[in-house]
């Protein structure tokens, strides 16, 4: 099987992250983003899988040339030279996505769930038609598109309602899908197309779009704030799932559990570590630090008495004796936060030091 | 007159002919050392690990012909009699007595009213302080000024900036007799940077004469304007004036020291050292910074020892209990039977009697009140005010609050929980965050 997953651009929205790394590479919960979800197609047994993007760095080929060796998948670059929308970079790995008659997947690069391709594989084979899109339940349906189906149908699409003002349903699209290789024929080569708005709006037409419910968590991790939630709800996924892949409840230093630490980072005396936290390869925490609902990327340092809320702590990055980091605090490569600074919502780009407090949500230049 | 003091020199050579007076005011007063003077006299407030007062006494027990120590206010007898017992013991030959006015006669009334009381063992000069001043009190200099020059009063002075010196009495001197030229309160316009520190020596001739005469001006022709004595700074203009007048309030800043300049011998002694009032409750931070660094610049052996963990100077009260993995100072005094966890760090912070800090938390800028209790990695944190600034607020997102935060009595904070320029009233228990609030 294959699969094409919609990378995009820059990532600004992941910014002063994405200053460093491409979004993909980014690490959530300690594996580069783009990774969890070639794991997981690779298990559900995709061969070849396409990344659509609009610019290739250097360091993104060097990656994916790991991951296709790793996962046994081939993995190639889609790029687009100019903006396709996001049924554009379909047509464009055309090649690839019809070399034979099985369905391919497709994905956003920003979610983050259970991936459950296997099952979905499954329902789109039993029910035949042309397109499958994974649905997830929300609580708040009027921000986004609702998926209504047909009367009397349990799975088959009937429309669309994007932003609805009065209660139509509470499914929405949650980014990922499984086509077959008919739908490739109905994108136009070289315009900008809305796979959204376009493409299963036709489909649906003709009845052949049906939704898969998602079983689980589902987040859009593109922003800070967001991928701060989506680790929560994914260590939560874990420690009901696979808890061997969290520290244990029964050490000392955690506190409430949902904490995940790489084996090679070294943590200090009498800290309180939970819940929602997750420790990168490298990092070092002192003594009596408090860390609860952060990411602390690798080779970062927290140092003793710190408190650490709501915070990712970039690469490399340093923060003092006595810091204070809360309010989706986001610190880019390389930054260093003074012994006894407050930081409260700072967003700061790589290499800065911060030596007085961040009293009110602000950007460091 | 001039030909008396010759004679006073002779006659007493290097006998005791000095009083000093020390103003310390009243309840009513000081409202704005609030919430900590709810539950502590102001002058008996401890910086840098004694009450404020004793500051003024051990640089009074340095003056070599000092007879006696007449402290002067309208608080109840009672409120200092445990700290006259104890001073008697700490300078005994230093006698202390405390008078009580029955109701606030101004700083010149007071002292008119218990001249009779000052002028006894004829005292030729008398110092008086105002106890709400933090400085070196160079009383010594000052008396050698005031010999040399032949003075009836010498004041002492100091310079601030030219925006801050319309909210202090400012003097105008003639910069090589120091003569003082002219002497006036809290002017609308700028008139000189050299400000009054509320500390004089006056000749007993030359005062009480001219407060008699600042009476009988005041009963003939009373003034259309009377501006709160040293009540400095934020609130120059309150509203007291009628009731000052018909209680026959009289002071010396207002009343008597511009007729000084007029028609006495006066100079000002002008001091390069520290000087703070201490009127806020936020005050009392930068007070404690001062006498600490005092304290260690004359290798005072009350200091902490500095080492990793302390960074001088440090004052911790020797039945206090700190962890030594605990980081303090600079300028941190540590009360009586205070408890600091581990790895706690305070910086520029009065922790008062029986408080207790735990683990990890982190204390900045701050006062915390008797009995309080900062939980485990809490934060409460003042803001630094510039070391040449002379008041404790600041504006914050056009809001004026107070730089240092402040706990008064049986406060708690929550384990976690992060105070920033807050001043929290007696028993109160903060559980969340909070900034930039009155917490009553």
């Amino acid at each position: 099987m294959k699969a094409l997953i919609l990378v995009g651009g820059f990532g600004t929205r992941l910014r002063p992250l994405t200053l460093t790394l491409p979004k993909p590479l980014v690490e959530f919960a300690n594996k580069p983003m783009i990774v969890h979800q070639i794991e997981a197609l690779a298990a559900a047994g995709v061969t070849d899988i396409v990344l659509a993007v609009n610019y290739r760095p250097e360091i993104m080929e060097k990656a994916l040339a790991e991951y296709s060796e790793k996962f046994g998948v081939n993995i190639v670059m889609s790029v687009e030279s100019e903006p396709l929308g996001t049924a554009g970079p379909l047509k464009l790995a055309e090649e690839i996505l019809s070399k034979d008659d099985t369905p391919f997947f497709v994905l956003n690069s920003d979610v983050t769930c259970e991936f459950p391709f296997k099952q979905l594989a499954e329902f789109h084979k039993a029910h035949g038609d042309e397109g499958t899109i994974v649905v997830t339940k929300v609580e708040e349906p009027s921000k986004y598109g609702v998926v209504v189906h047909k009367p009397n149908h349990a799975s088959r699409i009937d429309r669309f309602v994007e932003k609805p003002v009065e209660f139509v349903g509470n499914r929405i699209n949650a980014g990922l899908y499984i086509l077959n290789t008919s739908v490739l024929s109905r994108i136009e080569k070289n315009r900008p197309t809305s796979i959204e708005q376009e493409t299963f709006p036709a489909i649906v037409r003709e009845g052949q779009l049906h939704s898969f419910d998602l079983e689980g968590f589902w987040m859009d991790i593109g922003q800070p704030k967001d991928f701060l939630t989506g680790t929560c709800l994914y260590l939560s996924s874990l420690a009901k799932n696979s808890p061997k892949q969290l520290a244990s409840p029964s050490e000392s230093f955690v506190h409430g559990g949902n904490v995940m630490i790489d084996p090679s980072a070294k943590i200090g005396k009498n800290c309180r570590i939970g819940p929602n936290v997750v420790i990168g390869k490298g990092v070092v925490i002192g003594d009596g630090v408090r860390l609860q609902r952060c990411t602390l990327l690798p080779g970062s340092k927290v140092k003793d008495h710190a408190w650490v809320k709501s915070t990712i702590v970039g690469w490399n990055s340093s923060v003092g004796k006595w810091a204070r980091l809360e309010n989706v605090t986001v610190l880019g490569d390389d930054v260093t936060i003074g012994d006894e600074i407050y930081v409260n919502g700072g967003s700061v780009l790589p290499h800065k030091s911060i030596k007085a407090n961040v009293e009110i949500p602000a950007i460091i230049m | 007159m001039s030909l008396q003091i010759p004679l006073r020199e002779k006659a007493n050579g290097a006998g005791k002919d000095t009083k000093a007076v020390i103003l310390v005011g009243g309840p009513s007063r000081g409202t704005r050392f609030r919430p900590l003077s709810l539950d502590v006299p102001k002058p008996l407030f401890d910086v840098a690990g004694h009450p404020i007062i004793w500051h003024c006494l051990t640089a009074i027990a340095k003056v070599p012909s000092i007879q006696e120590v007449v402290m002067i206010g309208y608080y109840d007898e009672s409120v200092f009699r445990d700290f006259i017992r104890e001073s008697a013991h700490e300078f005994p030959n230093l006698p202390i007595k405390y008078l009580r006015e029955y109701q606030a006669l101004g700083t010149a009334g007071g002292l008119y009213h218990f001249r009779d009381a000052i002028l006894k063992g004829r005292p030729e000069r008398i110092f008086v302080l105002n106890s709400d001043v933090c400085c070196s009190f160079p009383l010594n200099e000052m008396a050698k000024l005031f010999d040399d020059k032949d003075a009836e009063a010498v004041i002492l002075g100091t310079r601030v900036s030219e925006d801050a010196a319309t909210n202090f009495g400012c003097i105008v001197s003639d910069a090589h007799s120091r003569r003082v030229l002219h002497y006036v309160e809290k002017p609308e316009s700028r008139i000189s940077n050299l400000i009054n520190c509320g500390v004089y020596l006056f000749s007993v001739e030359a005062i009480f004469p001219s407060i008699k005469t600042a009476i009988k001006r005041r009963s003939e022709r009373p003034r259309l304007l009377s501006y709160p004595s040293s009540e400095n700074l934020e609130n120059s203009f309150m509203a007291d004036d009628d009731e000052d007048r018909s209680k026959q309030v009289l002071r010396l800043e207002q009343d008597v020291l511009s007729d000084l300049a007029d028609s006495k011998q006066f100079f000002v002694y002008e001091t390069k050292d520290f000087w703070r009032q201490i009127k806020t409750a936020g005050s009392a931070v930068p007070a404690n910074a001062l006498y600490l660094q005092k304290a260690h610049q004359s290798g005072s052996t009350e200091l902490a020892k500095p080492s990793a963990n302390i960074i001088p100077p440090v004052f911790i009260h020797p039945t206090a209990t700190v962890d030594p993995t605990a980081k303090l100072g600079p300028n941190v005094s540590v009360g009586p039977r205070v408890v600091i966890g581990a790895g706690v760090r305070v910086k520029e912070t009065i922790v008062l009697e029986d408080s207790e800090i735990k683990h990890d938390a982190c204390v900045l800028y701050s006062i915390i009140g008797w009995n309080s209790r900062v939980g485990a990695w809490a934060r409460v944190e003042g803001t630094p005010t510039p070391v040449t600034s002379h008041t404790t607020s600041i504006v914050k997102n056009g809001v004026k609050v107070q730089s240092i935060t402040i706990l008064g009595k049986e406060c708690g904070v929550g384990d976690e929980v992060r105070v920033q320029n807050c001043v929290c009233l007696p028993f109160k228990e903060l559980k969340r965050d909070v900034t930039n609030e009155v917490i009553m």
